[in-house]
């Protein structure tokens, strides 16, 4: 006899993209199973001990600002913080910590058994069941059967999951765990496509081995901030990371074992990261460079485990201690954990919508790692608008999706279904063309009110960003009405902070723009009323008024851009849509639209190998087909 | 990503540039009126706003910046939906020439219209219901046949560099972006120091190259001066004739500008809507050893300037007889001071073949005996005494006395600048001032990303004005930013955790 159970969501797999999406469901109200395999590996980080970084610390505040946990669950774990970019400009700022990773799985275990209709059920889901195009269960490997309405599958690494050190391979979904090997059958028996990807990591040292005299010191911040709007930033006892840098003999022992790098072997054969080389790759590439950083991170506070971030490998475990050993701070260390790579089934995600359903199977979501993508950021992200938009097919109501010009998670999402992607995604700023209205200090703004609608966000929350929102109005008309007056003591100012002088008063608005000055140097040239007003805003509103005013010219242009692109942005095509039937567009742009399907014209557009001239045939037989001839009126992008 | 914008207004030559007596520029869109406004005074000076819709208005078209009188206009307002894209147009008749034509669009521009892609209006008149089904059928076959022009002209017509040369110029563009891109995305990862004076500085010879490049480019020149073609040959060929003969069917519209120098004499003609400028080499003649050398360096100036070249050949018994043989054509150049540049032979000028037509003139002398034997036999030995390797030049035989073969030498020329486009050439200025104007958008905004550089100015600001100037030259070469960044980023920096 077999268990039956019903849910409204069942999420598979129990990591970072796994854990948003059970919580944000289940927060909507629905009944949630979240079936993992080893549920004391919860939220596992098996590569860098480290949440945030550029583009992707933007990411984690966005989930933060939608409800999501991943921001609020690193700054009870974090055992370093800073703030990175600070020398650059704030569009581009981001934060990073390093986590102790014990205490980061346990505080989401902690918060996943606390959510009222979250169960987390330790099992293997090996199989789907669906009717009619349409997901209706899933099947267990030890016999259970769940009853559901959608699936999101967050499987990470762990389909038919190969892992490689040396000259050994073997099936695992990590080194020590087992791969989850029924489900990609099941997968493709439904018609989904799947590609292989590889990933690796570097190996871990033991902390009391090395020689941190030989390395410099990488503390955080003295005043870290949080990653988490909703809470205060938390002070605690920081533990520092150690920078050191490959020799010309550490290159000589990597050179002299090349032979049995698994890139010359050719024991991998799925496409790794450029953006994540190993050592050997970094060596082939780069021959050039005499030294590559290696930081030393401390896995955490009650371990005695570094994590070698820039020493990435899965050559054989002597030829790695060798490496280790060239390093200088690291001629005594003892490794504790070889570094290995893992190949992995994913799912090509363009067979996915913009709310991350599949367009085969109806209730069928899927998240993280198994979309392609790398990173726990990412994963998150893709976790959480899985979760959310599960939630939203359960009860019925249309998907929730968010534009390039909103959210990172918008462009990440919407890269994803509309590109080929040839390495494991990782988000980069670069990426997002309007990064510079996407930055982490207006995360809150930009997309909490969205959170709040979704029931993400209570009240409270919300009555405290829209009270931002206004200090923020009338700061920026206070500076755009307050004069610095031409003087001699205004000028004394200026040449004090090495400034031009003025000839004529103008608006502190304007003043503000010299890159070299601050807000709070133009407060000090500014008449009493004004300047008392600015001087008592909170400094991170200050700060962000700041950012609104130098950026202004960069902020209209872009929504200027974003204005002009709306309507075809906002252009639907039908599902159903005859690509045979339009004229006149290539055999290329063809194939390729009726590969991806995209939904609105903005996404046909974005798509490699479909050309201007196809998407005005394209419009054409859009509106033909619905025989209406209005293109709808852009909005205003609401935040700045 | 696509440009492809259906609230601003757009501005456009209706008729084909340059042909007939009044050329018509035709405004669409919300802002029609409003851009008009800025840029037209009436002859009795009451504003647009208060014209009746549909009636024609009598005034100047005023550059809104030097207030310079650009042409003289007949306006018509026309208000929406009564028009034919159902949107407000302003629809501006004024005088044929090219020139003019070409200044009122820029000024419209100028003043916030913009470049109107192909097909445009017919695109928004079925958008806003004022064209039916059937007819958008044919609307897709205008975007197909105007697209397939604009390609070409990216690709045969401007073949001289410059699509080569965007691209090269985007690449130096991505090259920067990629050292600002990595100092941003990958400051924690040991990228190196940012070298400020270094990209200032590339990007000040990007700057100046994107400048030549509006000046000097085929695109550039063809909008600001036509197309050159050269005439060269020897005296008492037929060059002149032959330049009358070209010039003769287009009287109407012919006028003679002074040539720079003395020496030269240019005309202008237009072919298929496109100016095309006469350069006639007739006055290179010789009377010395060391003018005789400044001479050879004129020929090979205006040749080397020239977008083609018409070498005249004389086909007729006279010539036969004169060149005699190679020795006696020697001692000719070495005794005769009335000679054309090269001393010896015309091949030794050094035609490049591409650019090269050969013209065989006097076809109406030709001996009874000779036409017999062939006029290309008679075109080839002249060739061959004058040294010139011709296979792979086309070949024309001309009368200029009497007009024969001056049509298809006209067809050959256009082949020869715009390639073989047919008919479906259509709106040449509105394909290549939308390039012109993106070229020069990229120009605007390397100059403000150079001085952000020096001022200090923030990574992530300078970066967003390269993107867009790389983004402007992205979207004439069709190239998509962000993948061919990330390769840049990832060639050029070890990149890794």
């Amino acid at each position: 006899m077999t268990m039956f159970d019903r849910f409204d969501v069942v999420v598979a797999g129990g990591g970072h993209a796994g854990c948003e999406a059970a919580l944000s469901a289940a927060r909507m109200g629905c009944s949630v199973a979240l079936v993992t395999l080893n549920i004391d590996k919860i939220v596992l980080m098996p590569c860098n001990p480290a949440v945030g970084g550029v583009g992707k610390g933007q990411l984690t505040r966005e989930i933060d600002a939608l409800g999501g946990e991943q921001g609020r669950n690193t700054d009870r774990a974090f055992v370093q913080i800073k703030m990175l970019n600070t020398s650059k400009g704030p569009a581009v700022r981001a934060l990073r910590a390093q986590t102790d990773k014990r205490l980061y799985e346990d505080w989401m275990k902690i918060t996943l058994v606390h959510t009222p209709g979250l169960y987390v059920i330790q099992g293997e889901v090996c199989g789907l069941d669906v009717s009619r195009e349409t997901i209706v269960g899933v099947r267990l490997a030890d016999g259970r059967f769940f009853g559901t309405r959608a699936v999101v599958l967050a499987t990470g690494t762990f389909l038919e999951g190969k892992v490689v050190v040396g000259e050994h391979t073997y099936a695992a979904g990590r080194v020590g765990e087992l791969p989850a090997v029924g489900l990609s059958a099941s997968l493709r028996e439904m018609g989904l496509e799947l590609g292989r990807f590889q990933s690796a990591t570097p190996p871990r040292i033991d902390g009391r081995t090395i020689d941190a005299t030989k390395m410099s010191e990488q503390p955080g911040d003295p005043d870290p901030l949080g990653f988490s709007h909703w809470q205060k930033p938390q002070t605690r006892r920081q533990i520092p990371c150690y920078l050191t840098y490959t020799t010309p003999h550490t290159h000589e022992v990597v050179a002299d074992h090349l032979h049995l790098s698994p890139i010359r072997t050719g024991s991998v054969s799925g496409k790794g990261p450029r953006y994540c080389p190993s050592i050997d790759r970094k060596l082939i590439n780069f021959p050039e460079k005499r030294r590559h950083p290696v930081f030393v991170e401390p896995e955490g506070a009650t371990t005695c485990e570094m994590y070698l971030q820039g020493l990435t490998t899965s050559l054989p475990i002597f030829v790695q201690e060798m490496i280790i050993r060239a390093v200088p701070g690291l001629e005594n260390a003892r490794l504790i954990r070889p570094g290995y790579a893992v190949e992995y089934d994913f799912l090509l995600p363009h067979q996915l919508t913009h709310s991350l359903e599949a367009k085969a199977v109806h209730g069928l979501f899927a998240a993280g790692q198994i979309n392609g993508t790398s990173g726990y950021e990412e994963a998150a992200a893709l976790g959480l608008m899985a979760g959310i938009n599960a939630a939203l097919y359960v009860n019925n109501q249309e998907p929730f999706v968010l534009r390039r010009d909103q959210a990172y998670i918008g462009v990440l999402i919407d890269d994803l279904v509309t590109k080929e992607i040839d390495e494991p995604y990782r988000m980069f700023t670069s990426r997002a063309e309007y990064r510079l209205l996407l930055r982490h200090d207006n995360a809150a703004e930009r997309l909490s009110p969205l959170g709040h609608t979704l029931g993400l966000i209570d009240d409270e929350q919300i009555a405290e960003i829209e009270q931002r929102g206004r200090l923020l109005a009338e700061g920026e008309a206070l500076l755009a009405t307050s004069t610095v007056k031409v003087g001699d003591v205004t000028n004394d100012i200026l040449k004090s902070l090495g400034s031009s002088p003025i000839t004529e008063s103008q608006s502190a608005a304007r003043m503000l723009r010299r890159p070299e000055l601050s807000l709070q140097d133009i407060v000090r040239m500014l008449p009493e009323i004004p300047r008392v007003i600015l001087e008592n805003l909170p400094p991170d509103i200050a700060d962000q008024l700041a950012v609104r005013v130098q950026y202004d010219g960069y902020i209209q242009r872009q929504l200027g851009d974003i204005r002009r692109r709306r309507a075809t942005e906002e252009t639907h095509i039908p599902e159903d849509f005859d690509y045979a039937g339009v004229e006149g567009i290539t055999v290329e742009a063809r194939q390729k639209l009726c590969r991806f399907r995209p939904a609105t014209l903005g996404q046909a557009s974005r798509i490699a190998g479909v050309s201007p001239a196809d998407i005005s045939l394209l419009l054409i037989h859009v509106h033909r087909r619905r025989g209406g001839n209005s293109v709808r009126q852009g909005r205003e992008p609401a935040v700045r | 990503m696509v440009d492809y914008y259906t609230h601003d207004t757009i501005v456009a030559l209706a008729t084909p540039p340059g042909m007939g007596a009044i050329g018509v520029v035709r405004l669409s869109g919300s802002t029609a009126l409003e851009i008009a406004d800025k840029v037209f005074r009436a002859g009795r000076g009451t504003p647009l706003s208060r014209a009746d819709s549909h009636r024609l208005t009598h005034g100047h078209i005023v550059a809104a910046e030097s207030g310079q009188i650009v042409d003289e206009v007949l306006l018509a307002v026309m208000y929406g939906p009564h028009t034919y894209t159902r949107e407000d147009m302003v629809e501006i008749d004024c005088h044929g020439g090219l020139a003019a034509q070409r200044d009122i669009v820029r000024t419209l521009i100028a003043a916030g219209a913009r470049p109107a892609e192909p097909g445009e209006f017919t695109r928004r008149a079925f958008l806003n219901g004022r064209i039916d089904l059937t007819q958008a059928e044919a609307v897709a076959a205008i975007v197909r046949a105007q697209t397939s022009v604009a390609l070409r002209a990216a690709v045969r017509q401007l073949e001289g560099g410059l699509a080569q040369r965007l691209r090269g110029l985007r690449g130096r563009l991505l090259g920067v972006l990629a050292q600002l891109e990595a100092q941003i995305d990958f400051s924690d990862e040991d990228p190196g120091d940012l070298n400020r004076p270094a990209l200032a500085e590339e990007l000040g010879k990007i700057g100046a190259e994107l400048d030549a490049l509006l000046a000097t480019s085929f695109l550039g020149r063809m909008l600001d001066k036509g197309v050159r073609v050269a005439i060269v040959g020897r005296p008492n060929v037929g060059k002149s004739s032959l330049l009358n003969a070209l010039v003769m069917r287009d009287r109407a519209i012919v006028s003679e500008v002074p040539g720079t120098t003395r020496d030269t004499v240019e005309e202008s003609i237009e072919i298929a809507g496109l100016p095309v400028c006469l350069v006639d080499t007739a006055g290179l003649r010789v009377t010395g050893d060391r003018v005789e050398r400044e001479g050879v360096e004129r020929a090979h100036g205006a040749l080397d300037s020239a977008d083609a070249v018409l070498v005249v050949l004389d086909l007729s018994e006279e010539a036969a007889e004169e060149y005699g043989t190679t020795e006696a054509l020697e001692t000719k150049g070495k005794d005769q001071a009335d000679i054309v540049g090269p001393p010896h032979r015309l091949g030794d000028l050094g035609f490049d073949p591409e650019r090269t037509i050969l013209v065989g003139n006097k076809e109406d002398l030709v001996s009874s005996g000779e036409k017999v034997r062939g006029t290309d036999v008679r075109f080839a030995e002249v060739l061959r005494l004058e040294g010139i390797h011709g296979e792979e030049s086309p070949r024309c035989v001309v009368s200029a006395k009497n007009g024969s073969g001056i049509e298809a030498l006209k067809e050959t020329i256009r082949e020869m600048i715009m390639g073989p486009v047919g008919d479906a050439w259509q709106e040449p200025l509105l394909a290549t001032e939308r390039q012109r104007v993106l070229v020069e958008e990229a120009g605007t905004f390397v100059a403000v990303a150079k001085e952000g550089l020096v001022l200090g100015m923030f990574e992530e600001m300078v970066a967003e004005d390269v993107r867009s100037a790389a983004s402007s030259l992205g979207r004439i070469t069709g190239q998509d930013l962000v993948e061919d960044l990330l390769d840049e980023v990832f060639s050029r920096f070890c990149i890794g955790k």
